[in-house]
């Protein structure tokens, strides 16, 4: 496999606000410290816009521009792949409070943001993108469906590719039967070519039979990355942060595979 | 691109199980919309419901994947000779090298609905039976037939409203041209829910009618239900095939709004245009377009201006949600079988249910079934956030 090449990250999660903020805890400078975080207001939304989003779209399309910008690259010109486990979970939950009434009165809003390309649809409006967009989903390998879908539209087509991955937990009684610990959103743009703007080398192998996922070293990181299926990119995000080459092992669709990522820092 | 030959396809949806009942309601223009009696739903409106799923249940290892989505799921792969042909093609190639992608909107969310109406009424906790991951999760659909296929090469689920079981086509060529697998299962499956029911209500966008795709008075979108799948290899690997292939396909969004269309159809035209061009053939090589036509005003309005724009005015074009309802995510693979067996037999459909054409529409609609031969037909699937997808398959060389 050919190797791609990432020119900008954007996370956010508890303690994690923000690329800045992740590699400075991912690469061992500061302890890792959970505070509460504030709603998010991702610039890209305008106010009225915003206002008819849910949390699970505003954490895409923050990652998304803070990623973009990191690349420098013109947003609307990025071929998209979003990768979420369980999409919109609050959403999931009042539509389903609502059918189980006598006389279900359904918000078109709520129901038009329910499908699962929902972010990808206010992303590509935020940024006027008509490139092509993919919403992908693989359980609690999720991570590496996504990313393996990124690469291949890279490789086969787009100079460049913005990939976001992102989960939030349900409400209960949802949260009982798939309880996700804590919101998580990641996202690179990979780009086909090296160029002075390259933070990393990732190249891919084909899924195969797994023995160990690689895990993340601190408990309280090792704990949100087995809470949430987007949180199963923190060992690719310490890798980028402490800038070494590393193999890693994401967990793939089925308890037996996994996908191998080799990254190998560009400066 | 590299075209891949479509070993095998098949599809239940509302005109019946398998290749055959499909092609027989499509020469004899029976429609599969009745009024919907879905769960005893008030709603007056037509559906594609498929008979038989209530009495057909998942047993046996795979018995916790048991819901109306994929028994509906099962039922398409025992269509047609379709699971002996992975069976083969697995012996051929070995479980790891062939893919499965599926596309889906709302997978098993039924099975929610109904725990939700069974809450403990103390703790609002959900029943002790029901089961989440192996129904509603969007990885389901794709897990179950994985599983019941014996498969383990690459997989996802593609969730991109109702144009996710075209899309898949595309991830599958991708997959292929890099190597991480020698064949691909693609396909869609969605079934009816309340979600999908009350919520296209809520936006008033549900006919009370059996759906007119292009009509003068055209009153909204039937719902229906369906499945289809095909099996994709490069050409010269398949000792067997269907005679279509796949030739190329093109992706777009419109960054217009979640729910409409752009109204001069830009974000449509850009897929077709993409289409042609990966399939590198111009617009007059086609013989027919399998329209998205949903028969809201909206859509059939901008896909018109943009079959128009890619086209010309010529080029043989209809709808065929007037016979299947509008299957949401499987409207992609649903509408591919039908395009294939177009090219097999030499089938171009009307806009059935459609008397009246709108008369501010401009490309070739037709009003009646031509048998006609089809060398190649684009097939378009267009979605809520603006995800569209436009297929090109052809007759094998």
């Amino acid at each position: 496999m050919r190797p791609v090449y990432i020119e900008g990250i954007g996370v956010y999660a508890p303690g994690l606000r923000g690329w800045t903020e992740a590699a400075a805890v991912l690469s061992g400078l500061s302890a890792y410290a959970p505070t509460p975080l504030p709603p998010l207001k991702p610039a890209l939304l305008a106010p009225d816009v915003r206002r008819r989003t849910s949390e699970h779209i505003r954490l895409a399309v923050e990652v998304a521009g803070e990623a973009a910008r990191m690349a420098g690259t013109d947003a609307k010109e990025l071929a998209s792949v979003f990768a979420t486990a369980e999409s919109d979970g609050g959403i999931t939950h009042d539509i389903c409070i609502e059918v189980a009434k006598e006389n279900p009165q359904v918000s078109p809003t709520k129901f038009h943001n329910s499908v699962t390309n929902a972010p990808a649809g206010y992303w590509c409006m935020a940024v006027g993108s008509q490139q092509p967009s993919t919403s992908v989903s693989g359980w609690d390998g999720t991570c590496a469906v996504g990313l393996m879908e990124a690469v291949a539209q890279l490789l086969t087509d787009q100079p460049r590719v913005l990939l976001v991955v992102h989960d939030a937990p349900f409400p209960e009684p949802l949260h009982a039967v798939r309880p996700l610990s804590a919101i998580f959103g990641m996202a690179l743009v990979l780009g086909r070519g090296k160029s002075s703007r390259s933070l990393a080398q990732l190249t891919l192998s084909a899924p195969a039979p797994l023995a160990d996922e690689t895990t993340c070293a601190d408990n309280a990181l090792e704990a949100m990355r087995v809470g949430n299926p987007a949180a199963r990119a923190l060992p690719l995000l310490a890798a980028l942060a402490a800038k070494r080459a590393t193999t890693i092992d994401l967990p793939y669709v089925s308890d037996r595979q996994g996908l191998r990522l080799q990254v190998e820092p560009c400066v | 691109m590299s075209p891949l030959v479509l070993t095998s396809f098949t599809g239940v949806n509302a005109l019946g199980y398998g290749a055959a009942a499909i092609f027989d309601a499509l020469r004899a223009g029976r429609s599969g919309l009745h009024r919907c009696t879905f769960e005893h739903t008030p709603l007056e409106t037509y559906c594609g419901m498929v008979s038989g799923l209530d009495d057909a249940p998942i047993t046996g290892a795979l018995a916790r994947f048991d819901c109306r989505n994929n028994r509906l799921a099962l039922a398409g792969l025992r269509q047609d000779g379709f699971e002996q042909v992975i069976a083969r093609a697995r012996a051929r190639y070995g479980a790891g090298r062939i893919a499965v992608f599926l596309g889906t909107s709302t997978s098993g969310i039924l099975e929610t609905e109904h725990a939700y109406r069974r809450r403990d009424p103390q703790t609002g906790r959900l029943p002790a039976d029901y089961r989440f991951q192996h129904t509603h999760n969007l990885f389901s659909c794709t897990d179950f037939v994985r599983r019941y296929l014996g498969l383990s090469g690459p997989a996802a689920t593609v969730s991109t409203a109702c144009s996710s079981s075209a899309k898949v086509f595309a991830s599958a060529w991708r997959m292929m041209e890099l190597g991480f697998c020698d064949a691909a299962v693609v396909g869609g499956v969605d079934s009816l829910c309340h979600n999908t029911l009350y919520g296209f209500a809520s936006l008033e966008l549900v006919s009370p009618e059996p759906c007119r795709p292009c009509a003068a008075d055209r009153s909204g979108i039937s719902i229906g239900e369906a499945v289809g799948f095909a099996l994709l290899e490069r050409p010269g690997h398949a000792p067997e095939h269907s005679g279509v292939a796949l030739l190329g396909f093109g992706e777009s969004s419109d960054a217009h709004h979640m729910s409409s269309p752009h109204p001069e159809g830009v974000g449509a035209a850009l897929a077709m245009s993409r289409a042609l061009e990966s399939a590198g053939l111009g617009p007059e090589q086609i013989d027919y377009i399998n329209m998205h036509g949903t028969a809201s005003l909206a859509n059939d309005s901008m896909e018109d201006k943009a079959i128009t724009a890619v086209f010309g005015t010529k080029t043989a074009c209809s709808s065929t949600k007037g016979w299947t309802g509008h299957a949401l995510g499987a409207a992609g693979i649903t509408e591919a079988v039908i395009s294939a067996l177009c090219i097999q037999k030499g089938l171009m459909p009307a806009n059935l249910n459609t008397t009246t054409l709108d008369p501010s529409l401009t490309s070739n609609l037709l009003l009646q079934n031509r048998a006609h031969k089809v060398t190649r037909v684009v097939s378009n699937s267009f979605g809520f956030g603006g995800s569209n997808a436009s297929l090109v398959f052809g007759a094998c060389q």
